[in-house]
């Protein structure tokens, strides 16, 4: 393929998506019928995604498709919906569409709809994907292939969830401010899991994950869009594109793990670390912190180095403090060691993480056992160094990774 | 929407209670029931008998078999329920976390398949 026909094609598939994903929370939106409104949509979606690329995106995306969609697919609709009450409310919302799509742009209801796929009544494993299909038109084959279970369990667990929403009368809705508060996080967690699947393929080389933290931003885009004043929102999106930024430099040339302090940072991207730093500072503006907001400014604090000081690891301390107060995790409290290692000596990075030694999901946690060695090794203690090493790598998927934590082993014995 | 909210309770701790805590349910009951009615969402509710008073009826071989006790031996039993309408999950969820048994048992929320469903189902 050319850059000319591949810039089409990006093109189309953006306005596709973008018209896809708002025609379907708006049908959905007023019959409750997800799977009824991706029915209708499914054969407009696919001939945009032929056609767009070599004809060119039409002036009004959602007429053409919603065009579209009528010709083929509303008489498939109308066949399986017969009752009266059925019938008369898909006519009102082919009227209503026509009439507005002479007028003005559609209504966008993707955020409502976001609201539906993360309702606490549905199963938390299920949300992001329930997003990605819904507002990205992604089937349930790619889906699973990105979240690793087959394709026919991701397919059983849509369907089911779609029906869920129709049955246990879930509503397409954006919750009023006083409940917001978690409501919001299990969209943004849904935004968060879809980003961070991709991202654990470092390396780019499963393109179908690789694409899957683009999608990710993706959708952290349309939230902070839809919610500008919502400061987590914004900080959700800095947080992504500080990891995002820093994507070719986890990796060096021979596809092997280099750890943050030793990233070049001539690979980073700095358009997305200055775009995320503006997003931190308006999230900032409304005077409400949260976990994103917390961990997007520990991402700043790291790309320090890029203005020429070094890493600011007192502020990281502060910040992991603060991360442990508002959301404590074992995970938040290793990192809060290492920073603890960093400003006060390894001695007290050790005690910080041999307090957290009691929790048994700790014993199967790669990051505990190697920032164990990391500490242990910079006081001298070899052995036991060695010993943690080995817990570390015995536990470590990524070969990458894998093989980094046996050359940080063999310098220790080396010595 | 119509939405039953099943109660479940632990009949043997509640066999247990000293009278003055029986008496604070009942009256928290009587207030739950009492606002349900006051916003127009009740449409009926009730409270069942211990399941020791349970019968179980089956039919095989043209013959009624009767038995003693409830379907499921569970550790929570079916204690009583109420029928509400609500306009969605949410609101029918407002109700039922405000039912007295949500503190102390299981409070379950299943929508009522209505007539229409039927008839766009049977098409």
């Amino acid at each position: 393929m050319d850059e000319r026909s591949r810039i089409a094609r990006a093109a189309a598939e953006r306005a596709a998506r973008q018209s896809y994903g708002k025609l379907v929370a708006w049908l959905a939106a007023r019959t409750r019928d997800v799977a009824g409104a991706e029915d209708a949509l499914a054969d407009a979606f696919a001939a945009a995604l032929e056609r767009w690329p070599s004809a060119g995106v039409p002036e009004r995306p959602e007429a053409w498709l919603l065009a579209v969609a009528r010709r083929r697919g509303v008489d498939t609709m109308r066949r399986r919906l017969t009752s009266e009450a059925a019938r008369g409310h898909l006519q009102l919302v082919a009227e209503e569409a026509e009439a507005r799509m002479a007028n003005d742009e559609l209504p966008d209801e993707r955020l409502r709809l976001m609201f539906a796929c993360a309702h606490p009544a549905i199963d938390t494993s299920v949300r992001a994907p329930l997003i990605l299909q819904t507002i990205l038109g992604f089937d349930a084959a790619t889906i699973a292939s990105a979240f690793l279970v087959s394709p026919a369990t991701m397919g059983q667990r849509l369907v089911r969830a779609k029906a869920r929403i129709r049955e246990t009368g879930i509503p397409f809705r954006v919750p009023e401010k006083a409940e917001l508060g978690d409501r919001l996080d299990a969209v943004l967690e849904a935004t968060y899991a879809t980003f961070a699947e991709g991202w654990s393929d470092p390396t780019g080389t499963d393109s179908r994950r690789r694409n899957l933290a683009t999608e990710g931003i993706w959708l952290g885009r349309l939230v902070a869009s839809l919610m500008p004043d919502e400061p987590e929102a914004l900080g959700l999106l800095a947080l992504m594109l500080f990891a995002e930024a820093r994507r070719s430099a986890r990796r060096g040339p021979d596809g092997e793990f280099v750890p943050l302090a030793e990233q070049d940072i001539a690979l980073w991207d700095g358009d997305l670390i200055d775009e995320a730093e503006a997003l931190l500072v308006r999230a900032a503006q409304e005077g409400i912190i949260g976990r994103y907001q917390l961990e997007a400014a520990v991402q700043s604090a790291h790309t320090a180095r890029r203005r020429g000081g070094g890493t600011d690891w007192a502020a990281i301390r502060q910040l992991y403090d603060a991360l442990l107060a508002v959301a404590g995790s074992p995970v938040v409290a290793i990192n809060r060691a290492v920073a603890i290692a960093e400003t006060e000596g390894a001695t007290a990075g050790l005690a910080a993480l041999y307090v957290l030694g009691d929790d048994k999901r700790l014993q199967d946690y790669q990051p505990y056992w190697a920032a164990r060695a990391g500490l242990l090794a910079r006081l001298g203690n070899i052995r036991q160094a060695a010993q943690s090493y080995d817990r570390a790598i015995g536990l470590e998927r990524d070969p990458a990774l894998r093989r980094f934590l046996q050359g940080e082993k063999a310098k220790l014995v080396g010595n | 929407m119509r939405y039953m909210i099943l109660i479940h309770a632990d009949e043997a701790a509640m066999a247990n209670v000293p009278a003055e805590t029986t008496y604070q349910m009942s009256a928290a009951y009587g207030a739950y029931t009492e606002a349900l009615k006051k916003s127009g969402v009740w449409l009926a509710g009730d409270r069942l008998k211990p399941s020791q008073a349970t019968t179980q009826v089956r039919m095989s071989n043209g013959k009624t078999n009767v038995l003693d006790g409830p379907y499921a031996d569970t550790k929570e039993q079916l204690a009583g329920f109420y029928m509400i309408e609500a306009a969605d999950i949410d609101t029918a969820i407002e109700w039922a976390a405000r039912c007295p048994a949500a503190s102390v048992g299981t409070v379950e929320l299943r929508p009522i398949w209505e007539m229409a469903e039927y008839a766009a189902k049977a098409g």
